[in-house]
């Protein structure tokens, strides 16, 4: 699995503060963490800065690769946001996190995917908004893919996110998000899952129990990467547990250094 | 336990069809529309709405809670309409321009129905113009814009200029919400109430139309 560590985002609560303020070694030790906790890529985002949203993404990626050689997943909408950033990047390939087929965010990316020579997320939607049957998203995933390595990005570059809505608001946007991950990863082995994961459980109690269940179900349909909370135990143990359970560890010994370093908890 | 009661309880159970039932029958037994609609469906909404703001149910109660409030109201609405019973006030809702997340305007839309206002409801992708165009169209009390994204929360600012450009800035109250939307940002693009939760924002709405 590819891990892209979620918690370094403008929009959560316990983060927001230090972000504000400059706050170099809160922000550097959040980043060490996730990563020593099994982190792949490290996710930035700033969009809650408004005013100044290229700047504040270009301090984080300066402030998080002082700290940490790990490739960096710029999270932004903004062509303006994600160039700052990928100038000032000097970790390892990064990701953009994303683009879409919507034709005002989709034309100004494009270049920075192949300029930068990023690896690049892509969201199932377009002009026509976020689709909600499974033919839909696949039809969407595949156009872009297709656009995407015509412009010359290699198809493990690409991350396709199947658009996770929340359970508590449609019956059908778990099976719907599963069953989109598993056409994609048939038709296009080699294109990676980007997932939003935590999005299933918006709304409902106990979200980390939807989470984990959630989390073990996309796998099984072949989602080999999420945006995640590294640092959640229960759900680094599910995801160690479920990788074995799917043939991805030999011998378990992945799961077995796991426990023998005392991480895995149910 | 009386008709209205049992009404209230079934719709915060969810129970659609019990609520149907009931309704129906508190027509026919002489019931005014005015009465079943405020002390039966409102005031079981009313109470969802409290406790989804203390986090004692969640959002697929309040959903369904919704549809068996919209089973009963359809029923409603023609005696409401032939009565000369008009709601509170009006709300134009939307999710502003370059924005397709429906979720919360939902529920705004559902607690705002739940106090007895009526709401229209722009969907998804709504232009400046088209909230301020349609409040004129509609005398509405109320512009309220749903954002979630932080590239599209800049467009309420646009609502507000269209406001002042088409002179009904001071006519109007406008209503500001969404995950990256905060009281700083309603003051500074000059809008009028932020609420952080969209049984808050019913309820600024209710005190808007009252004091009008």
């Amino acid at each position: 699995m590819i891990i892209i560590g979620e918690k370094l985002n403008s929009t959560l609560k316990s983060v927001r503060p230090a972000m504000e303020n400059y706050d170099a070694a809160f922000v550097q030790e959040l980043a060490k963490k996730q990563y020593e906790a099994g982190a792949n890529y490290i996710d930035l985002n700033a969009g809650m800065f408004y005013k100044d949203e290229p700047e504040r993404l270009e301090w984080l990626v300066k402030t998080v690769q002082e700290a940490v050689d790990i490739p960096l997943s710029i999270d932004s909408p903004s062509p303006k946001a994600l160039e700052k950033a990928l100038r000032a990047n000097t970790n390892s390939k990064p990701i953009i996190n994303s683009i879409t087929d919507e034709k005002e965010r989709y034309n100004p990316i494009l270049p920075l995917v192949t300029e930068f020579k990023t690896g690049v997320i892509a969201l199932c939607m377009d002009d026509e908004g976020m689709p909600e049957t499974v033919e839909d998203r696949f039809k969407i995933g595949a156009r872009l893919i297709e656009k995407l390595t015509k412009a010359g990005v290699q198809p493990e570059d690409i991350y396709i996110d199947p658009m996770v809505r929340p359970i508590g608001t449609g019956s059908h946007y778990g099976i719907v998000a599963i069953e989109t991950i598993r056409k994609v990863k048939t038709e296009y082995p080699e294109v990676h899952i980007a997932c939003g994961l935590s999005n299933i459980s918006f709304g409902i109690p106990v979200r980390k129990l939807m989470n984990q269940t959630f989390l073990v179900s996309a796998m099984t349909a072949g989602m080999d990467g999420a945006i995640l909370d590294p640092l959640d135990k229960k759900l680094m143990s599910f995801l160690y547990a479920t990788e074995a359970l799917l043939g991805y560890d030999d011998f378990c010994m992945n799961y077995m250094t796991k426990f023998r370093e005392g991480s895995l908890e149910v | 336990m009386n008709i209205l009661d049992e009404i209230s309880q079934f719709l915060q159970q969810g129970r659609a069809k019990n609520v149907k039932e009931l309704v129906q029958k508190a027509i026919e037994e002489g019931m005014d529309a005015k009465t079943i609609l405020e002390e039966g469906l409102l005031a079981g909404m009313s109470i969802i709405g409290e406790k989804f703001k203390n986090n004692e149910v969640y959002v697929p109660d309040v959903l369904i809670a919704a549809r068996a409030m919209n089973s009963g109201s359809e029923l409603l609405k023609p005696l409401l309409i032939s009565s000369g019973v008009t709601a509170k006030g009006k709300v134009v809702l939307g999710t502003v321009k370059g924005d397709l997340h429906d979720i919360g305007k939902n529920l705004v839309r559902m607690m705002m129905e739940g106090k007895g206002l009526e709401v229209i409801d722009l969907g998804i992708d709504v232009s400046a113009d088209k909230f301020i165009n349609t409040a004129i169209e509609t005398k509405a009390d109320i512009v309220a814009c749903s954002a979630l994204l932080t590239t599209t929360m800049g467009e309420m600012k646009n609502v507000v200029e269209a406001a002042k450009k088409a002179g009904i800035r001071e006519n109007i109250t406008i209503m500001v919400g969404g995950a990256p939307v905060s009281e700083n940002f309603c003051k500074d693009i000059e809008a009028d109430i932020y609420t952080q939760d969209a049984a808050s924002a019913a309820d600024e709405a209710v005190k808007v139309c009252i004091n009008k």
